[in-house]
């Protein structure tokens, strides 16, 4: 490794411009003639529109347009789709309600998108969108999945009856069955996963313009997948052919899984763009976002967990109820079903598993992917329910998942994943020395002595990353393949440039890639750039989201790498005189090994462009692309153990330590690695302690929509982080690495509530595990 | 926002006049509710008047026991002054502990107390030190002063100039801060003086800020942290939201008593 190679502590690149203020977002991008849009949102979780006056607002200072979902339809523009076809257990299709960019007849969740105005202005544009006079009639809403499956609940689309829109199962319902039937010692429990709202630093924007001259439109958005972005609004939309539609995801300030989704905004700005004849940008304000980001999470489990007499793990039965809110997100179904269930055997071998799973409409902001993605609800589940089994079968946690762990792999699950390298043992034994485990009994008495309750809880993660190979997912049901491409184009004199289809909002890819090249050819990472975002310079990728692009983008980028180096080696070759097979890159030379003949990297590429002296037959330049498509996923996993202290007094839970043991396989930069470790992490504590997302039952108002009420981690909740890493490299990419980008919000849920309940001794609580929360769980565990 | 015209008078007076002139006006005092109230578009005044800039209007006199602060003057001001920290130390903290910086350099004491938030902690400490409020045109007692949820005394044209009170021999403040907000979820004033003991409690009363007999009447036996063992008030006419309940916030009461009077007896 070289200072700035595979496995060096490199400085982020990318940071320089983002904390000195220069980073370029797509608030920041102006275009001549560029004017602002507001949209007129629903009051009401459900209502029919009735009528939609614009005559006020057409009338207001500034005003350029009031547009509705009227003129919308009869110009073509498509439905939202969800992308990833799910069939219920009895065969059907999965039902996919109507969502109109713009509602015509009918509103869902407060927020719903009926009209835009367009302005000189974006204080007149939101004046005037006052004015648009929408008479609606109410309906009665339903926010809460359960209650919207019940008869009689309000119904939202006439496609999907009770508001059900599939009921899939996954594994073996008899077996599981049996195996419970016949177990020493079954737990039981009623798992709620709270409902998120992602809250990226940066608020979802778009910017629509069409060129009329060249019948030509560009979209600047806050986009993870750029791509992905176009190909639905082309496919989909009815927006504009590829060919005729740019989209760019500038510098984006955090997406967390909440901008992968094609949102009404982006094709209304376009749309817009060519009706009014002018640019058209639109900035969501903090409470906008609240509103209609795509929240995360919000599962309703009952989950069965069996053992032998030994302590075995024989079965595990899952029954869930997820709430996909008023419409159905772009990857929204796959979510509850091929993120979380393939999941369920955690570390464990557990010989029969299964799960239902319904997924219901309900009046709230559509739900789908966040960092994590199923995934934490499946740990957050397993996780809880092992260690109250551990309790209940009056076991150490530890032993109980030891007992119970993998130990040779491949492992083939019973949910489909096929595990391929693991060492459980490792993370948790890891864990465990670094958070003195055995000195907890000790900690815990001096605990009491001050008056608090101290408790620690742990969680052994598995999860999936990559989201691949493209025909596996494709039979599953997913409307895209899952690969990623690359382009490497050594310029003329020697620097690189490397075109990736993955997207950076935060991830560090400017660092971490440029790292790869620099190893692979001793050139110095400033002289590799890496460009990403723009639909007119990568021909196409499917974007960042699912820890994919160390996994996928960079073994893209390999591939192509691989191609350059065999030319590069060939024109040295016939430089030097030599046989291409003795040639060797090393610091920034093509050598003859075992000579001191060589060639400067920048002068082969000079060579390559002058092409006056080649070998003969081959092309001039130096780019090579490279597409690939991964043959498994990856299973990054660890252990997680969080120590408590709480304040019976108030319900105060501090968090006094926090072990992660992580197993990425290869790391590129370790520094970036802790950095997504520790987010994570935050984020997880956030789930667990702070973040709820509340809808009033009745009016279906989100009573959550600043952070007045939703409570954001902050520095001070967090202590300091003791993170370590175990290698068991990845075998199915050619990095050998895993994934490291969701893990910290995956495993720390489970590990800080069963810290919690460790120390309160009521195990009867639910995230976020807020004082009030706490302190009446303390006050019930007291009166028994 | 909404439009609005900004005014920046020198004087008490000018500003009187300027918003008795206006349509629709409202003085601002540093701003920390009413600019976020007006950037999401809840609030839309015609004109806003600024008293920060007004120089009668700041600065703390401590003479002996008795304090007069000028309503002008920002948190962190109040936070830091040396005289009042010899005096009533309580006072500095309470201030040190609103908000954030931004908020301490640009909230003023007669904003927050004109305000009369039902979380803020000026109201408690003003209660429970049985300040007196001036305005331009008379003097309040605190207790009368703050009337209910965002209500006051205040008739439309009247603008608090300073709050002043005699520091007691002893008292402590502690609140319990909304997770989210940060705002006082349960603050409890306690104040032990020549006329006895006083206790204010903010952010729990559904109707603002409340003295509490059942406390006063514990503490007043005996000044002590102790005094509170098993006294419970009543959870009736505190406020539930989704962060508390009415029961939690009654607990939260007696607590953050018995941590005040604890730092009250340093």
């Amino acid at each position: 490794m070289g200072m700035e190679g595979i496995g060096a502590r490199v400085a982020r690149k990318e940071d320089k411009r983002f904390v000195t203020g220069l980073g370029r977002y797509v608030d920041d991008m102006v275009v001549p003639g560029m004017k602002h849009a507001a949209f007129v949102r629903s009051p009401h979780a459900h209502a029919d529109v009735k009528k939609i006056d614009v005559k006020a607002a057409m009338a207001m200072p500034g005003v350029i347009g009031v547009l509705t979902g009227k003129e919308l339809k009869a110009d073509g523009i498509g439905n939202l789709i969800c992308g990833w076809m799910i069939h219920s257990k009895d065969g059907t299709p999965m039902k996919m309600g109507a969502w109109s960019p713009l509602a015509v007849d009918r509103v869902r969740y407060v927020g719903d998108a009926v009209a835009v105005v367009v302005a000189e202005t974006r204080a007149q544009a939101r004046d005037a969108a006052e004015a648009v006079e929408v008479t609606y009639k109410e309906r009665k809403a339903v926010t809460d999945a359960v209650a919207a499956l019940k008869s009689g609940a309000p119904q939202l689309h006439p496609e999907a009856d009770n508001n059900l829109i599939y009921d899939w199962e996954i594994g073996e319902a008899k077996a599981t069955d049996a195996a419970i039937a016949k177990a020493a010692h079954v737990t039981k429990m009623h798992i709620v996963n709270n409902r998120l709202v992602p809250n990226a630093m940066e608020p979802r924007a778009a910017l629509g313009h069409y060129d009329k001259a060249e019948d030509h439109y560009t979209c600047w958005t806050t986009s993870q997948n750029p791509h992905v972005a176009r190909l639905v609004m082309s496919a989909f939309y009815n927006v504009a052919p590829e060919n005729k539609l740019r989209v760019i995801a500038p510098d984006v300030g955090g997406g967390f899984g909440s901008k992968i989704y094609i949102y009404p905004e982006e094709i209304v700005c376009l749309w817009a763009s060519k009706k009014t004849g002018v640019p058209v940008k639109w900035v969501a304000d903090r409470t906008e976002s609240f509103l209609t980001d795509a929240h995360g999470r919000d599962h309703v489990t009952e989950v069965q967990l069996a053992f032998d007499k030994d302590n075995n793990m024989t079965a595990l039965k899952v029954d869930t109820i997820a709430n996909l809110g008023a419409y159905m997100s772009l990857f929204s179904s796959s979510v509850p079903t091929y993120l979380y269930a393939t999941l369920l055997s955690g570390q464990y071998r557990i010989p029969a598993i299964h799960a239902n799973v319904r997924t219901v409409y309900t009046n709230t902001a559509p739900v789908d992917a966040y960092r994590g993605a199923g995934r934490p609800e499946a740990t957050y589940l397993l996780e809880r329910v092992v260690e109250t089994a551990a309790r209940e079968l009056g076991v150490a946690p530890a032993e109980l998942r030891r007992k119970n762990f993998i130990r040779e792999f491949p492992y083939q699950t019973p949910v489909i994943m096929c595990y391929d390298a693991g060492d459980y043992e490792a993370s948790l034994s890891a864990a465990m020395k670094a958070a003195d485990y055995d000195g907890f009994s000790k900690r815990r008495d001096k605990a009491k002595k001050a008056g608090k309750l101290r408790g620690i809880g742990m969680s052994c993660y598995i999860e999936a990353c990559g989201i691949a190979p493209s025909a596996a997912v494709g039979s599953l049901g997913a409307g895209v393949g899952l690969w990623e491409s690359a382009e490497v184009r050594v310029n003329g004199v020697g620097t690189i440039e490397v075109l990736t289809g993955s997207h950076s909002h935060g991830q560090g890819h400017e660092t971490t890639f440029a790292q790869l090249v620099s190893d692979r050819f001793g050139v110095p990472m400033d002289s590799v750039s890496i460009v990403h975002g723009d639909t007119d310079k990568v021909q196409m990728g499917m974007g960042t989201y699912g820890s994919r692009s160390g996994a996928v983008g960079m073994s893209a980028i390999v591939k192509a790498l691989d191609k350059v180096e065999a030319k590069a080696k060939k024109i040295a070759a016939h430089l030097l005189e030599a046989d291409e097979g003795d040639i060797t890159i090393e610091n920034g030379e093509l050598k003859v090994a075992g000579t001191d003949k060589a060639v400067p990297w920048f002068q082969m590429a000079l060579a390559a462009y002058t092409a006056h002296n080649l070998p003969a037959g081959m092309e001039p330049g130096l780019k090579e692309g490279a597409f690939y498509d991964p043959s498994n996923f990856t299973f990054p996993a660890g252990c997680y153990i969080c120590e408590v202290e709480v304040d019976p007094e108030t319900g105060t839970t501090e968090i006094v330590q926090f072990v992660a043991a992580d197993d990425f396989g290869n790391i590129i930069n370790p520094m970036i690695v802790e950095g997504q470790v520790h987010g994570g992490i935050a984020q997880g504590v956030g789930q667990a302690l702070l973040e709820g997302c509340h809808y009033d039952p009745s009016s279906g108002q989100l009573l959550t929509a600043s952070y007045m009420d939703y409570t954001m981690p902050r520095a001070g909740d967090l202590p300091s982080f003791k993170v370590s890493t175990s290698n068991t490299p990845c075998p199915s990419n050619p990095l050998g690495i895993k994934g490291c980008g969701e893990a910290g919000a995956i495993g720390s849920p489970p590990a800080v509530m069963n810290a919690i309940t460790d120390a309160i001794g009521n195990n009867d609580l639910t995230m976020p595990a807020s004082p009030q929360k706490v302190w009446a769980a303390v006050k019930a565990a007291t009166k028994h | 926002m909404y439009s609005t015209t900004y005014h920046r008078p020198a004087t008490v007076a000018d500003a009187v006049k300027l918003l008795k002139k206006a349509d629709d006006g409202k003085l601002l005092a540093g701003g920390q509710t009413l600019i976020p109230a007006m950037k999401t578009r809840l609030a839309a005044p015609s004109d806003v008047v600024d008293l920060r800039h007004i120089k009668e209007l700041k600065g703390i006199k401590v003479s002996g026991k008795n304090v007069t602060i000028g309503a002008g003057t920002t948190h962190a001001e109040v936070a830091s002054n040396e005289k009042l920290m010899k005096v009533c130390h309580s006072m500095c903290e309470l201030a040190s502990h609103i908000g954030d910086p931004h908020v301490r350099h640009m909230g003023t004491i007669g904003g927050s107390v004109a305000n009369n938030d039902p979380a803020a902690d000026y109201p408690a400490a003003m209660v429970a030190l049985g300040a007196t409020i001036h305005t331009n045109k008379r003097e309040i007692a605190a207790e009368k002063f703050f009337t209910g949820l965002f209500e006051t005394a205040l008739k439309d044209d009247e603008v608090v100039t300073a709050v002043s009170f005699t520091a007691p021999a002893k008292c402590g403040y502690e609140k319990f801060r909304n997770p989210a907000s940060r705002y006082a979820m349960t603050g409890v004033f306690v104040a032990k003086g020549k006329d006895g003991v006083r206790v204010a409690v903010t952010g729990a009363g559904d109707d603002g800020v409340f003295r509490s007999k059942e406390i006063e009447a514990a503490l007043s036996k005996k000044f002590d942290a102790s005094a509170l063992d098993g006294v419970q008030v009543s959870s009736r006419n505190l406020m539930s939201d989704i962060h508390a309940s009415a029961e939690y916030r009654a607990n939260l009461v007696v607590v953050m008593a018995r941590r005040a009077t604890t730092a009250a007896n340093g």
